[in-house]
């Protein structure tokens, strides 16, 4: 259906959802498995952005640390700090995951605010491929420490027993909504805010509006930079929260 | 609705890029990748170096702060020794102060005797000269006197008799 | 006709379901702000939980979200 709002007699034209089209990087083919594309584009800059960060900004090994370094090692720390708080000491084994998710995500999401640049993180496909993996790494991690006492996590022994097989009920059901809401929480985010700057852009075009929209654009891009680390913090800390609920599903 | 040349390319997908399925496989391939290739930078090279250095600084922090520690103790007691020299070094003063003040005592009292003997010497010798030199004034002064004595007889018109006019002078004088 | 009476629908449906989002914003509004006053009585603790609160926006922002993407949906995938 419509895909764009074309007005011809305002001169106002919507596009906010073209910024998402996944489109051939070379040439003009259709997009297999294989092609390289702008996610491909934008996916490399992400690992160049992490690697400028955590490996070429740390290769001096100061002791008084450079801007750069000191950058690295507070994400280092802040994710490290995370982890350990939120899912416990025996989780650290997991850090460099949750880290690879973290930053990968935070990167993605920064470089997705550059003006014509694409969000790889908008993508409910790319989000749920990872809410997938926590997901399923959770799951197995839970059932390979704990065997089938595992499923204790959804018999909540605290509660009154008439009580017990309602709630076991919402608990599987919450359970397997976790990937759901963890992957759309991030991709409908991304895709909101940059959804409602395109909007605020179009409106631009007529110049009586124009400086209110630009300010509205200047205003949702400042929030849009603030969602874009709450939403790689969030899915990092929840990715320690499930983790948590497999090596201690006893609760 | 939208039925121009541009919308007929995109009929194919639905309006929602992300509802469009035929790119997922692209996407979920060059995901994979990335993931795969950031969680080996991260875990070979990057979160290994950040610890070290993270525990190198620790380390030289820990380090630094121990030889703080040290220096303040070596400090203290460099200020102990100080004390305790400077106390010496007044003992020694004052020693030295008392042991010069006696030596001069006794040199001074030497001093003294020395020039009171010399002085007493100086006295007596001065005494006899004097007693010699009042000697003599009164040998003169009987010499005078008998002159004299002699002169007035002779100016008075008395017989001039030596011999007894001496004798009455003495005699005069003695009395 | 009938086409246009459908995208019609849809369209009633998007900005109704846009709706949501408020609930949404009301819910995120009311973590922050129990958490400010609880903070402000006991700041030592605050800190502490600040992880907790975000788990809890992230809750409550994830169904606004879910709102949005039922409008989307019916303005552009239906």
């Amino acid at each position: 259906m419509a895909s764009e709002v074309n007005s011809e007699e305002t001169g106002l034209v919507f596009h906010p959802m073209d910024q998402f089209i996944v489109e051939p990087l070379f040439g003009d083919g259709p997009v297999l498995w294989y092609t390289i594309t702008n996610v491909t584009l934008w996916m490399a800059l992400s690992v160049v952005a992490v690697v400028l960060l955590l490996v070429v900004g740390t290769s001096r090994r100061a002791i008084v640390p450079s801007r750069t370094q000191s950058i690295g090692e507070l994400a280092y720390g802040f994710v490290y700090k995370m982890v350990e708080d939120v899912a416990g000491k025996d989780a650290l084994g997991y850090f460099p995951y949750i880290m690879t998710l973290f930053m990968f995500i935070v990167c993605a999401n920064f470089l997705g605010l550059v003006p014509m640049s694409f969000t790889t993180t908008s993508h409910i496909a790319v989000t749920a491929v990872m809410a997938m993996g926590v997901f399923l790494t959770v799951t197995l991690i839970g059932f390979f420490k704990h065997g089938f006492s595992f499923l204790s996590l959804f018999w909540i022994s605290s509660a009154p027993l008439p009580l017990r097989p309602i709630l076991a009920v919402i608990e599987i059901i919450s359970y397997f909504v976790r990937p759901v809401s963890h992957s759309i929480r991030l991709a409908g985010n991304m895709m909101a805010g940059h959804a409602v700057i395109k909007v605020f852009a179009a409106f631009a075009g007529i110049a009586v509006i124009a400086p209110l929209s630009v300010l509205a654009i200047t205003a949702i891009y400042a929030l849009e930079i603030l969602v874009s680390f709450i939403q790689a913090y969030v899915f990092a800390i929840l990715t320690c929260v499930y983790l948590k609920d497999a090596l201690h599903p006893h609760h | 609705m939208a039925s121009n040349s541009s919308e007929a390319a995109e009929a194919a997908s639905p309006g929602m890029p992300q509802l469009d399925f035929s790119s997922f496989g692209n996407q979920i391939f060059w995901l994979v990748v990335t993931l795969v290739v950031i969680y080996v930078i991260l875990s070979r090279v990057a979160l290994p170096r950040i610890a070290d250095v993270l525990a190198e600084r620790r380390e030289s922090i820990s380090n630094d702060i121990a030889a703080a520690e040290d220096l303040k103790l070596k400090a203290g007691e460099a200020e102990v020794a100080y004390h305790k020299a400077l106390a010496a070094a007044r003992a020694a003063a004052s020693n030295i102060v008392e042991a010069a003040k006696a030596e001069i005592k006794v040199e001074l009292a030497a001093a003294i005797a020395k020039a009171d003997g010399e002085i007493s010497d100086k006295v007596a010798e001065g005494e006899k000269v004097i007693q010699e030199i009042r000697k003599d004034a009164l040998a003169s002064v009987e010499d005078v006197a008998k002159s004299t004595a002699s002169a007035l007889i002779g100016a008075l018109g008395g017989k001039d008799d030596a011999p007894s006019v001496a004798k009455a002078v003495s005699s005069e004088m003695k009395g | 006709m009938e086409g246009d009476i459908v995208q019609m629908g849809a369209y009633i449906g998007a900005g109704l379901a846009c709706t949501g989002m408020g609930g949404a914003a009301v819910g995120v509004g009311h973590v922050v702000g129990n958490f400010l006053s609880g903070a402000l009585r006991n700041p030592s603790a605050a800190a502490g939980q600040t992880a907790t609160m975000f788990i809890g926006i992230a809750f409550a922002e994830a169904l606004g979200i879910f709102s949005f993407l039922v409008a989307l949906l019916l303005m552009f995938a239906v």
